[in-house]
Order: structure tokens, then sequence, then C-alpha cells
């Protein structure tokens, strides 16, 4: 039993009982859901560092061997996913502390948190498709009670749109696991991978594998399925959206990854033109979407959408260097969004409303605040050096490599619309007077407490995103490597089956 | 045997389609139980389905006899049975609490002020 691969997934348990038994004094429950916060970001370090030189850790759960067991697995892009999970949920924690009211905070804010998180992390370190399931069935229902919590009529016509579009992609999901342990007899991914080369790729594999793509795809966010998402996530408080907005999407997108790289591999003329076709689509009507919306909220959701199709691109291009763009795109995107919706929620705080007709004189009000929106929405809209701008320019250069020329045009046409919408969110919110009858003018000064709480993890996601923008040399070789992981399955299947599925 | 529940489980995916397709979101909620209940028997039907075969050991024999049940399959629908079950009621629960804050059952209508 390697203790790395179980921490991810034990100290967020802890923590989530912790923090219920605590529910009572909701000072010590926020310590302790800081601290558990902190813990998973330190195990999460450790498991990263023992996958750095590219070793693939692997643990089977009860000492089952695979495939009879439950196999835990981390690669490198694994490893770097719940680090990020980890930096997320710190800085959410945080900013809960004076971003969340105490009527959520008594009815189990913390716990569901630290569980939503244990799904999560789950979900990037099971090589078993059925476990992948349960992980996001964990992670979903906490997620359903987040998003619903508080009972506000906005936030449960969304919550109810949300919960049936992700119970539909669970129910294909779940008749696509199905249908592969009737066609190979295993669902360990590493097992499965093995199986399925006796196959014919056509056929059934083919079926499993659009049963897959819809699924993860509805959980991903991506066209034509993405209509939960504008939906739903600007309805929560800010920071459980800018949790979803991190995490949530990313795991579909991790799970295509690993099941397109990991599991059917064998067709790619089928899957990656598709791939490519939803990839520029789902950057184009996401948008196309945020550009219509004057709402804060509604702007950046729609723009989660958008991000996405950056993601699949990649993952559509298939050659090494867009796998690592990929990977890139992911780690980078998840700090850069979330710290956005962040924002968002300062901004209200400091300007009273997220509507941008009502919003006015930020940079005024708070230039510390208007440095905080400058840098992650620059960074989303790719402009160098920031990280934004390193993550656009290995995906572009991938595609003209791989001579995909189409989508590259709408790569960069996406990347200036992208750019004009955080632009008008600028010049609305910030730049322009504030409105004379607004409500930016009753809201209070920012106390000493809640500029440590609410600026704080804004401005260290901030760091982080500048960091990556100065040492991409650094991440990009690290997301290189975790792409020649991809690109060799042998390597995953050797590392969870040992020596029976050397070769192939 | 299998063809009848081949059958069955069409039924299921088009009612459960069907009824996720209405406005009422009673019948919403329905149908998402109907498409858990069709991915169920799927996973049953392609199990394969053997009668009178437990896969238990002889005693002095390494493997179970040829041809006998597959466990697995049943395993996983119990985890899937379970976690359908908690997931249901939570919809339940949301619908009702829903329907009384907008003052209807209709998906439609349920329109958010102000936006």
């Amino acid at each position: 039993m390697n203790l790395l691969l179980v921490l991810p997934l034990l100290v967020p348990l802890a923590t989530a009982i912790a923090t219920i038994l605590l529910s009572r004094a909701p000072r010590a429950a926020r310590v302790a859901s800081f601290a558990g916060a902190a813990g998973l970001l330190a195990a999460s370090g450790f498991l990263l560092a023992a996958t750095l030189d590219g070793t693939i850790l692997v643990t089977q759960a009860g000492a089952w061997p695979a495939p009879f067991g439950i196999s835990l697995v981390a690669d490198r892009f694994a490893a770097a996913m719940v680090v990020v999970a980890a930096v997320i949920l710190a800085a959410v924690v945080a900013f809960s502390a004076a971003g969340i009211d105490a009527a959520r905070e008594r009815f189990g804010y913390h716990p569901l948190l630290h569980v939503l998180s244990m799904g999560v992390c789950g979900a990037f370190l099971t090589g078993d498709l059925f476990n992948l399931y349960v992980w996001f069935e964990v992670m979903l229902m906490s997620s359903f009670v987040l998003v619903s919590l508080g009972g506000e009529r906005a936030q449960l016509t969304g919550a109810l749109k949300y919960v049936v579009l992700n119970l539909v992609s669970s129910a294909l999901f779940l008749a696509g696991a199905g249908l592969l342990y009737g066609s190979v007899g295993t669902l360990n991914m590493a097992d499965a991978a093995v199986a399925l080369r006796a196959l014919p790729a056509q056929g059934l594999p083919s079926v499993v594998a659009t049963l897959f793509l819809v699924a993860f795809g509805i959980k991903a966010a991506a066209f034509p399925l993405f209509f939960w998402l504008p939906a739903s996530y600007h309805t929560p408080p800010m920071p459980v959206a800018a949790l979803f907005a991190g995490l949530l999407t990313k795991v579909g997108v991790y799970a295509l990854v690993r099941v397109l790289t990991l599991v059917f591999n064998r067709d790619p003329g089928f899957t990656s033109p598709l791939v490519l076709a939803i990839a520029g689509l789902t950057m184009v009507t996401g948008v196309l979407g945020a550009m219509a919306q004057t709402d804060v909220r509604k702007v950046l959701s729609f723009h989660i959408v958008s991000q996405i199709g950056y993601m699949l691109m990649g993952l559509g291009v298939g050659t090494r260097l867009a796998l690592a763009g990929t990977v890139f795109y992911v780690l980078h995107h998840i700090v850069v969004k979330a710290n956005l919706f962040l924002v968002a929620g300062v901004m209200r705080r400091v300007g009273g409303s997220f509507s941008l007709d009502r919003l006015g004189g930020l940079l005024a009000r708070s230039p510390l605040l208007a440095a905080a929106f400058l840098v992650p929405a620059l960074s989303l809209a790719g402009i160098p050096p920031l990280s934004g701008f390193w993550a656009k320019y290995f995906l572009v250069r991938a595609g003209l490599e791989a001579g995909h020329g189409a989508i590259v045009a709408v790569a960069l046409g996406v990347s200036l619309l992208t750019l004009f919408s955080m632009t008008k969110i600028w010049a609305e919110a910030f730049w322009k007077p504030a409105p004379a009858d607004g409500p930016g003018a009753s809201a209070p000064p920012l106390s000493g407490v809640e500029r440590a709480s609410l600026l704080g993890p804004v401005l260290a996601l901030c760091a982080i995103t500048v960091a990556i923008g100065l040492g991409a040399g650094v991440l990009f070789r690290f997301a290189d490597g975790a792409a020649a992981q991809l690109l060799d399955p042998d390597l995953y299947i050797r590392a969870v089956l040992g020596t029976r599925g050397g070769g192939g | 045997m299998t063809f009848v529940l081949a059958l069955t489980v069409g039924v299921l995916y088009a009612t459960g389609t069907y009824l996720l397709l209405r406005r009422g979101a009673v019948r919403v909620v329905f149908g998402l139980a109907l498409l858990g209940y069709a991915a169920n028997l799927l996973i049953f039907t392609a199990g394969r389905l053997v009668r009178e075969g437990p896969p238990i050991v002889p005693p002095g024999a390494l493997a179970p006899p040829v041809p006998s049940a597959d466990p697995l399959p049943q395993a996983l629908i119990l985890t899937a049975i379970v976690i359908g079950f908690g997931v249901q009621a939570f919809a339940l629960v949301l619908l009702k609490r829903t329907c009384q804050e907008a003052g209807t059952d209709d998906v439609d209508g349920m329109r958010e002020e102000g936006s």
C-alpha cells in the first residue's frame, strides 16, 4: 500500500469528518478546514515529487492484484492535477472565511467542500473505470448540495438543470462501462486497453468510446452538451462557483484525455477529427455566448466553455507537443479561472453588483483589486508573458506542425474575442465612472479581515499565474514529460499489471 | 432470454428519454430514474446470462465450474442502485423545493427573475 496515493483521498475525508464534528464551533471548523486543505496540498506535493522522475506510482486497494482489485495510479498528469486541485481548495477555503455567510457554514459548507475534493482527487487517481464512476458520483453528490445550498430561487432552478444533465451523463457513462465489461470482461483501464487490442477497433469498442465521449463531454461542458453550465454556474456563492469552475469541468477533460490516450487509442482516424470539430465549435459557441452577456458571472461561465475547446484541441491534434499543450493549458486554466470567479466575488463585495451596467469606478475604489483582475483576465486572453500566452502558443504551434490550419485559425480568432470580452469587463466595471444611483456607493470599504481573506487568495493565485508565465520553460518540460507518458500507454499498462502487460 | 432483456432495455431507454424531454419536472425526474434502470439492466444483460451456475469453487478445485454466472456485474449493479437511490431521493427533494419556490412544475416556466 503506497501511502502517497491514498493520502489525497484520506486527508479530505478526515477533514470532512472533523468539520462535521465541529459544526457547532464555526471558528474551529474554519481552522480545521484550512488545515485540511493545507494538508492536502502537502500530500499532493509529495505525490508530485515522487512522479517527477517519470515513475508511475501504483497501489492496489486491499492488496488484490490488478485487474481484480481497484488500482490507484499516479503518473505526472494525474499528480499535477491533484496538486492544482489542492491549490484551488486552499484558496477557496481561505476566501470563504469572509466570503461565505454563516448560515451556509452551519449547514455543512466545509464538509461538502472536502468531500467534493475527495471525489475530484479520486477521479484523477483511479485506474478503474467503474471506480471512476463512483468518484464522479461522490463529486456530483456534494456539488449538487453545494450548488443548491442556500435555497434561493435562482439557485434552485439552476441546480435542477445542473442535476438533470449530470445524471444523464452518469447514466450514459454507466451504460458504457457495462458494455465494455460485457465485451472485454474487465474494467481496469490498463487491462481493458490490453484486452481491446485483441478486438477490431470498429464495432462495439467504437460504441463504448462514443458513449464515454458523450458522457465525459457533458461533464466537460463541450459543444453541444454545455447548456447546463451557463444555466447554473452563476447562481451559487462565488467561492463555490470558483471551485466548480476550476475543477469540475476539468475532471471531464481529464477523463477524456485518459480514456482516449489509454483505452480507446486505436482508431485516431475516427476520434481525432471528431474531437477537433467539437473543440472548434466549443470555442466559438462559448466565446459568442460570453459576448452577449452583461453579468460578470455569466461572462466568466461562458468563457469556461470556450476554454474547454482549447484543451480538447490538443487532444484532437494528438501529437506529443499538442498533448503537452493540453496538459499545460489545463493546469494554467484551473488557476486562472478559479481566480477570476473569486475576483468577481470581491467585485460584488466592493461594487455591490455583478451587473456590468451597475458596476463602475472600481479602479479608483480598489486599485489592488483592479490589478488582481487584470492578471488572470489577460492571462485568459493569452497576453504575453502570462501563463495563457504560453498555453496557447504550444497548442497553436502543435496545430500548425500537424497541419491543422483551420483549428489554429479558430483558436486565434476566439482568443481575440476573449480579449474583447475581458476588456469589456475592465472598461465597464473598473474604468467607467460609478453610476450615480449604483449600489457601489453604499458598500462599506473592505475591513482588515476581509482584505486578508478575500484579496489574499486572489493575489496568491495571481502570483502563481505570473510565475507560470515567467517560468514557462520549467512547466513545459514537465508537461512534455506528462505527454510522453500519455502517448506511451505501455508504460502505464506495465506499471499497473506488472510484467503481464509488457510489450503488447 | 437475452433478447427479451435487450428489448426491455431499449423500451426503458426510449421511455426515459421521452420523459426527459417533457416539460413537467416530475416527469423529468422519473425519466432519470428509468435511464438508471435501463443502464443497470444493460450491465446485467451484457454480463452474460447463466442459469443455475453459482460461481462457487467446489472443494478441492481451483476454479468455479463452467459455465457459472459472473458475480461482478451484479456487484456493479448493486453499487449503481445504491448510488441511484440516493441521487433520486435528492433530485425529488430538490424538485419539490424548486416547484415551491418557482410556483410551477413547468421546466420552461422556471426562468429566473431579473435576468
